[in-house]
């Protein structure tokens, strides 16, 4: 029976339409594996050194101690980004195969995953660490084995809560209330569950409970998905209520008007681009790690910062127009659309949410005027060249969007499109060179003139660069067409 | 109204469409029957400007699609749900296609009512995406949007596939309304011989990309259709 199953979940693989062209995709994508590999390797090796060496006590107790966030943060990613076993399913319940192996199956073939596996190479590079440290070897394999049967727990617990938002959300706000009191020392929780794994090492045996857990979680899923192997229960595609809605108040601008209201839709309607607002929202905090000091004789890294801490929308959503609208691009296309309102439409989109961030960016002026300052001079710079450039390497970008998952929100083939590639030399490079120059030649405040400078005159031939832009999408639109037309597998 | 003039589509060496001349007069009700693969689609998709042809080119009341986009405000289309915007309610997508064709609110909102046997009570209010509806149910919307704004060219590939046989007879007789005053250039693609011999005056039937009957829809024709269709 396996056989039939791994059978089919080759051919998946090596049939899929897009293969021969994620070959690439697939190729980075291992290398990013890779990288992760390394990074988990040299950390499992160096971590007991380094704790170590800072002085924190027993590295193996200060490990235990932050395991709690280890694990809530694995179950975390877990949630965003590890696929459901679900996929699939469907044309198998018309088969004569039985229920129970399907389930088994598709189960056993989530504890496969990269999830699971990838920690491994932290604990087991950190464990034979501890064991030529003269730790007890039994206890350490005991705390080892108890640690790796959690992360497993997080895998099925992971296919228990999937899609349980209500859950999810508050949890995740508890844990970084939690967090927050931690890192000032109001509540530390850490003092509670320190001891439990603790205890893995201390008494061995004790490391049963968690495989004890795991069997119960395995069984629990096992017993959901056997119980909802319906296509009206567990195999449903969720369904929202739809609500009509107006939004009269932007009736006045016209056409323009009419396709911001879409947008708007768009946005808060389907998981993808909730999502990639919730990214961009982040972005704004993107600019703490500069702005703290470290880096307060390189003023160059502060316009980086800026450009970053104003432009998270314009990066996340604008970099895929019009691949936001691929399922419906032939409509588009056939409608009594021009190309000229549509761009406005996105481009005022991205302005707006511009200016939003930079005003919600306000709170560092904490670190003195001169760090807004560079705030706001990268949000001109936004505005009037980076605006323009995303729509355009959109033009190139061509990989179709399944608005309802969350699949590939974080990185896609599209990442690496050489023409795209090409296009953030300016958006990033360019306000570094014109920076550099000012400052170089005058002083810091000539820098951000130059910048803001270039802002303002790319803002000021609006017309001409929507033009351009207009040329390219109509040049691209039949390859764009059929690009959208193959599904993304 | 339309002309196709020394059109073809080639994908390779192989070609899929090739029709030296078709003229499809103002007014008429057109038909286009042929197996799967035939080029139906291929012709309607050159038609919207959706691909390039290899050769030659199509005139839409005497604007050359490929080279201007001035033919979309009179022409309307549904092809397949890549021509429904899944995340908005019905009435969304209709207010929408609306303000794209300078409709306003009560206009849409008066022909929609029009409509109200079609849509047979599951469409208006359901509180629904249009992703969330069934494939039948799609098809009306996709159906009722093409008639919105007073289009002078329609077409619809396959209208009828999918709809349940009330519906079917339904959409019959709002196309034969529609054409009747000879205002309205239908285009009509189906795999169903009764239906399209009823509503269209001429049907062509392509084979291979190739036109190989050009007939005025008579008592005879169905029966000469499906003569070949066996064959």
């Amino acid at each position: 029976m396996f056989k039939h199953f791994f059978n089919l979940e080759w051919k998946s693989f090596f049939r899929s339409s897009s293969f021969a062209t994620n070959l690439v995709f697939k190729i980075l994508t291992i290398f990013a594996v890779l990288y992760f590999i390394v990074v988990f390797l040299s950390l499992g090796i160096g971590a007991y050194f380094i704790i170590e060496k800072a002085g924190l006590g027993d590295p193996l107790r200060v490990v235990n101690r932050f395991m709690i966030y280890y694990i809530v943060m694995d179950l975390y990613t877990r949630y965003m980004l590890q696929k459901m076993p679900v996929t699939n399913i469907r044309p198998l319940l018309y088969l004569p195969i039985k229920k129970d192996a399907v389930v088994r199956y598709s189960l056993g073939k989530t504890a496969l995953s990269f999830f699971n596996w990838s920690h491994a190479f932290f604990f087991i590079p950190f464990s034979i660490v501890l064991l030529t440290k003269d730790y007890a070897p039994m206890q350490v394999i005991g705390w080892h084995l108890g640690i790796m049967a959690l992360f497993f727990v997080n895998n099925f617990l992971n296919i228990l809560v999937n899609n349980q938002d209500r859950v999810f959300y508050p949890l995740l706000v508890i844990l970084a209330v939690l967090g927050i009191s931690q890192y000032y020392g109001w509540f530390d929780i850490t003092v509670y569950t320190a001891p439990i794994f603790d205890a893995f090492y201390d008494i061995p045996w004790t490391a049963v409970i968690p495989w004890g857990l795991l069997a119960f979680v395995l069984w629990a899923s096992f017993r959901y998905f056997r119980s909802h192997m319906y296509l009206d229960a567990g195999l449903a595609l969720k369904k929202q209520e739809g609500k009509t809605e107006d939004y009269a108040w932007l009736n006045r601008f016209g056409n323009l008007g009419t396709f911001l209201k879409n947008d708007i839709k768009l946005i808060r309607r389907n998981k993808r681009s909730r999502t990639t607002v919730i990214v961009s929202f982040l972005f704004l905090f993107y600019g703490l790690i500069f702005f703290s000091g470290t880096y307060d004789s390189y003023p160059i890294v502060f316009v980086f910062a800026g450009i970053f801490v104003s432009g998270g929308f314009l990066f996340t959503f604008g970099q895929y127009v019009p691949s936001w609208d691929s399922s419906y691009y032939p409509l588009m296309m056939s409608q009594n659309i021009q190309y000229r309102e549509y761009l406005s439409s996105k481009w005022y989109l991205i302005i707006i949410a511009t200016v939003v961030s930079t005003l919600l960016a306000v709170f560092y002026l904490y670190f003195g005027w001169k760090t807004y300052l560079a705030v706001l001079v990268g949000a001109v710079y936004n505005i009037g060249v980076n605006s323009y450039l995303v729509l355009w390497g959109g033009a190139y970008v061509k990989t179709p969007i399944d608005l309802t998952t969350n699949k590939k929100a974080f990185g896609d083939k599209q990442a690496f499109n050489g023409k795209t590639l090409l296009l953030t030399i300016p958006k990033l490079v360019l306000p570094l060179v014109l920076f550099w120059i000012g400052d170089f030649f005058f002083n810091e405040t000539a820098g951000y003139l130059m910048v803001a400078l270039a802002g303002v005159l790319g803002f000021a031939f609006k017309d001409l660069a929507f033009k351009q832009i207009e040329k390219v999408y109509k040049k691209e639109k039949y390859k764009t067409l059929s690009a959208y037309r193959e599904k993304a597998a | 109204m339309i002309t196709a003039t020394e059109l073809t589509k080639k994908y390779g060496t192989q070609t899929v469409l090739d029709l030296p001349g078709l003229e499809i007069p103002k007014g008429e009700s057109f038909g286009l029957v042929g197996n799967n693969g035939a080029g139906k689609t291929t012709f309607f998709s050159l038609l919207l400007d959706l691909i390039q042809p290899s050769t030659g080119g199509i005139h839409n009341n005497g604007i050359e699609v490929q080279h201007s986009e001035a033919w979309k405000p009179f022409t309307a289309a549904f092809i397949d749900e890549s021509f429904l915007i899944g995340y908005l309610t019905p009435e969304e997508y209709f207010y929408f296609i609306g303000e794209l064709r300078g409709q306003s609110r009560s206009d849409v909102d008066a022909l929609m009512e029009s409509f109200e046997d079609f849509f047979h009570g599951e469409i208006l209010n359901q509180k629904k995406y249009l992703r969330d509806l069934s494939k039948g149910n799609q098809k009306k919307v996709g159906i009722t949007a093409t008639f919105i704004g007073n289009p002078e060219v329609i077409i619809l590939d396959e209208p009828f596939a999918n709809l349940d046989p009330t519906t079917q007879i339904r959409l019959k007789g709002i196309i034969k309304e529609l054409t009747q005053n000879r205002e309205v250039t239908a285009l009509i693609s189906s795999h169903d011989l009764v239906h399209v011999t009823e509503v269209c005056e001429r049907i062509v039937v392509l084979d291979k990309g190739a036109i190989v009957k050009d007939i005025q829809t008579s008592p005879e024709t169905l029966r000469e259709l499906e003569t070949f269709f066996a064959g």
